[in-house]
């Protein structure tokens, strides 16, 4: 700076450059003091956590309905309302208002004839039922393995969905929230397909009756590894152990056990009509535990052979009685 | 009685008609404008197109149109592969109006021209005289006929590399492994904070994503280099206008040398024309309207004929040179053209070839003619040297004629709905693979049922394939599924085999029935006591058609403990693994 210019700085300028520069380190000063985190565990990013509703979304256990509904025939439609029917009926599940999720398997893209995924004729039966039970919104959600879309349309359940209108989720990538499942071996905090669950008020699943590579059969309770995310592939060095935290994360409103088809081997993706049968039968309980191992029993036809470990580890929870038998069974003969 | 007459507001406010005596829209109605709604609405066909390559949009549009009708698509592969793929004879589309009325397609439907265009428009900061010197031809544009010419010369001799810089593969690559991602990361954020900041439904805003029912964002191995060379390229404008155009292009290189047979052109009336120069301030091809037409260079967008201010400019029949029919001598003055003054004081008005010279021509041609051994002789395409790693889609054809096919569009890695297909790096497929399919089974797999690749492949680098082919079913039994490759387990990284612990995710999600994976039952005692049965998994190769969804789900990630290579692939012979599967390849469908 020249003399000259020296002697022009008035004494306001000075002032003025003055307080500028304590202004602004004053306020670099209080920011870092604000942002200040000596540990580093500030910056972290802050997980939120979800907890479905207390009790899940069962309803009133009855003392006095049966715990399996169990149709036969051949009409689809009919067997899904007659096994429902015959443990209540859908207004004993869904009132005026509901919002519902229901959960069936898309894990594979495969036609609805391989066996492989939930009948869409099924959940068209069902997605009818809940609306005409009142229910303000039917959800249709789950996460495959094989890509989202390709699974929905392949099966069939896209179309039914909507047609019977209800709305699909397909899994996206912001979609997955941490879920708390007090209690759980394996998955007490684990990525959770949450969209759908926000403001729905009863869950249902339903789901094939599948054979399974490793933890032998693919049932309800199965079912709900497709809300999960995450690193889902580790679930098989435990599997009997995940299931039953499975069952124990969620306590569903109903389960249906789509028995139209028994894929009964090369499970749990099929592929061939060969490992396909005609099952004719659909299950309906409160029960998944009761529910799977009816299925294992008199829809995969495994009765001289135990039920796997996982019906034992859930039922060491109180989540449900695998001893069907000893049950109320109301079997109804339908079209 | 005059000053009394009232004058009704609409006609005080009416357009006062041309000096020239046309009506007032003339002003407004003016062939560039046309050219602009053009412009826009290849552009938007162009990202509607690509927007519907996708699973639940195809619908049976025309999805890969644009790569088709590029006739230097059609042309090259026609040369390397001596036939026409498919819907490749779309490329008379270009041809044609190329040899009437010269290189239209660049400004009038390319959208990568478009692009540039708009980029140039938008951050122009100089004035018009700095934009009329920038617009000047330059000697290094001869650049992009010397390009075109090794492409061509590789083309011929089975190396097929014209897709590295033609414009709508080099766009539509960039559009898929960049920009679509790079725009689905801001969709996925703002519909998250949509729905949880604000309570809204983001449903409606799904059209804003490119890939819907993708449970995963969508990555691209080395979408950072292509990403960073469309900034580039497109931000030389700023430098040289239109500088990919004039300078790269080997589309437009091609388009450049047919323009000579164009009857059609920019006329210069040099009893009108005073030399101003005007018409270079927005010349999109540097093809000197002021002076000689270059009409290779010339993009027919028709600025200069708005810009000039004496009418000298004309668009019409113009074969032949006027030059010899002037009487006297134009730079001195008092020269006439069939009795008129000539004003202009340069005669001539058309230079029909590209500027290039014959021994620079051979320059490139032996540049080709070296470039097609420098790279195929790097890696062997056949059963020798290939990568393990360079495992191509589902009915593609053997790998030498792949080379002489695929054109690096990137068509089928857009559509493919799982992600597994990747551009291929230089680690897996060399500079002569570079940005070609191949599928990384980190990032997906691919889905039995699922052929969509083969379906928008415009040049039959992947043969439009059934499922009934790729599954080897009905009258295609015989032959068997298509094999991409081969599952192995690395024994020592598997979790039963060397951990004791249980696993066999591989066998649960094995696609094939009866599934390609088996077990063999085991009961062990751990380390610590406890008693654990094991399943430990192997291979039964005639079974495996290397999906790789038993690699893409075990969850020994980093390095799978079972992974798909390229050996026994269908589609060569010369990389088979088992006889059996040799002697099925050699069977009639």
């Amino acid at each position: 700076m020249s003399e000259a210019e020296h002697a022009r700085l008035s004494r306001r300028q000075v002032l003025r450059q003055v307080a500028g520069v304590a202004a602004g380190t004053a306020a670099a000063g209080l920011l870092a003091w604000r942002l200040h985190d000596p540990t580093g565990e500030r910056g972290k990013p802050a997980e939120p956590e979800l907890s479905l509703p207390q009790g899940g979304y069962a309803v009133e256990p009855s003392t006095v309905l049966p715990a399996l509904g169990v149709a036969t025939g051949q009409s689809v439609a009919a067997l899904v309302k007659g096994a429902v029917d015959a443990i209540g009926g859908m207004g004993r599940f869904v009132h005026r208002g509901d919002v519902v999720v229901i959960k069936p398997n898309v894990a594979f893209e495969r036609a609805a004839a391989l066996g492989a995924t939930t009948n869409p004729e099924v959940l068209r039966a069902l997605v009818t039922l809940v609306r005409e039970a009142g229910a303000r919104e039917v959800r249709v959600a789950d996460n495959p393995i094989e890509s989202p879309e390709a699974c929905f349309v392949r099966s069939g359940v896209q179309r039914a969905a909507v047609e019977a209108g209800a709305t699909v989720y397909l899994p996206t990538p912001r979609d997955f929230r941490t879920l708390a499942v007090p209690g759980a071996t394996w998955i007490a905090r684990w990525p959770f397909f949450h969209r759908p669950f926000v403001g729905a008020t009863k869950v249902i699943g339903v789901s094939p009756v599948k054979d399974h590579n490793l933890c032998r059969a693919s049932m309800t309770t199965k079912n709900w590894y497709g809300l999960l995310g995450g690193r889902r592939n580790q679930f098989h060095q435990d599997i009997h152990g995940i299931i039953a935290d499975l069952a124990l994360m969620m306590r569903p409103t109903l389960v249906i056990l789509d028995a139209t088809r028994v894929l009964f081997r090369s499970g749990p993706t099929g592929g061939s009509l060969s490992d396909v049968r005609p099952g004719n039968t659909v299950v309906a309980s409160t029960d998944s535990l009761a529910a799977d191992a009816f299925g294992w029993h008199e829809l995969l036809d495994r009765r001289s052979e135990p039920l796997p470990a996982y019906f034992e580890k859930s039922a060491a929870r109180g989540l449900g009685k695998p001893d069907w038998k000893s049950q109320h069974v109301k079997r109804v003969q339908v079209g | 009685m005059a000053s009394t007459l009232v004058i009704p507001g609409w006609e005080k406010h009416k357009p006062k008609p041309n000096k020239d005596g046309s009506p007032w829209w003339a002003r407004t109605f003016r062939i560039t404008r046309v050219r602009i709604v053009s412009q826009v609405f290849f552009f938007s066909l162009f990202v509607f197109l690509l927007w519907c390559t996708w699973f639940s949009r195809l619908r049976g549009y025309p999805v890969s149109l644009f790569l088709e009708v590029d006739p230097l698509v059609g042309v090259a592969t026609a040369l390397s592969t001596h036939t026409v793929y498919r819907w490749l004879w779309r490329g008379l589309f270009v041809l044609v109006p190329t040899l009437l009325l010269g290189r239209v397609f660049c400004n009038w439907m390319c959208p990568y021209g478009t692009l540039h265009q708009f980029v140039g428009w938008v951050f122009n900061i100089w004035t018009n005289k700095n934009n009329i010197d920038r617009n000047r031809y330059r000697p290094s544009y001869q650049i992009k006929y010397l390009i075109l010419a090794v492409f061509l010369v590789m083309a011929a001799l089975g190396s097929l590399q014209i897709g590295l810089l033609d414009p709508i593969c080099l766009l539509v690559r960039t559009f898929t492994t960049a920009i679509a991602p790079a725009s689905d990361l801001a969709h996925v954020n703002l519909a998250a904070a949509l729905r949880e900041r604000m309570g809204l439904d983001p449903q409606p805003l799904i059209f804003l994503s490119s890939a819907p029912g993708a449970p995963e964002q969508r990555i691209f191995r080395g979408a950072w280099f292509v990403g960073l060379l469309i900034v580039g390229l497109v931000g030389m404008n700023l430098v040289i206008p239109r500088f990919f155009c004039r300078v790269l292009c080997p589309l437009g290189a091609f388009l450049g040398v047919l323009a000579r047979f164009a009857p059609f052109r920019i006329k210069r009336d040099l009893s009108k024309c005073t030399d101003c120069n005007a018409c270079l301030r927005r010349c999109e091809g540097a093809s000197d309207p002021q002076a000689a037409l270059r009409k290779s260079e010339c993009f027919v967008c028709f600025n200069c004929i708005d810009d000039c201010p004496e009418d000298a400019l004309s668009f019409g029949l113009g074969p032949i040179e006027f030059k010899d029919f002037i009487v006297g001598a134009p730079k001195k003055g008092g020269a006439t053209l069939f009795g008129k003054p000539v004003i202009s004081k340069i005669p001539e008005t058309v230079k029909p070839a590209p500027a290039v010279p014959r021994r620079r021509w051979a320059f490139a041609v032996l540049g080709g003619v070296l470039a097609y051994p420098f790279l195929r002789l790097s890696a062997a395409v056949n059963k020798r040297g290939f990568n393990a790693k360079a495992i191509r889609p589902p009915g593609s054809v053997e790998e030498s004629e792949f080379l002489e096919r695929c054109i690096k569009c990137d068509q089928c890695i857009r559509v493919c709905p799982t992600n597994v297909l990747q551009p291929s790096t230089l680690a897996e497929g060399g500079l002569e693979g570079l940005w070609t399919p191949v599928m990384n089974f980190s990032v997906g797999f691919c889905q039995l049922n699922c052929t969509l690749c083969s379906e928008v492949c415009p040049t039959g680098a992947i043969q439009k394939t059934s499922l009934a082919r790729k599954l080897g079913v009905g009258e295609h039994a015989p032959k068997g599924p298509i094999s991409v490759g081969t599952a192995f387990f690395d024994r020592g990284r598997c979790l039963p085999w060397a951990m004791e612990t249980p696993c066999v995710v591989c066998e649960e999600v094995c696609p094939v029935t009866p599934k390609a994976i088996g077990t063999y039952e085991e009961t062990v005692t751990r380390w610590d006591g406890t008693k654990v049965v094991l399943k430990k998994p192997y291979m039964r190769p005639e079974l495996c058609i290397g999906c790789g969804l038993c690699e893409h789900e075990c969850p020994v990630l980093d390095s799978p403990a079972v992974y798909v290579t390229a050996i026994g692939e269908t589609r060569s012979q010369d990389r088979s693994l088992l006889l059996e599967t040799s002697r099925k390849s050699k069977e009639k469908s």
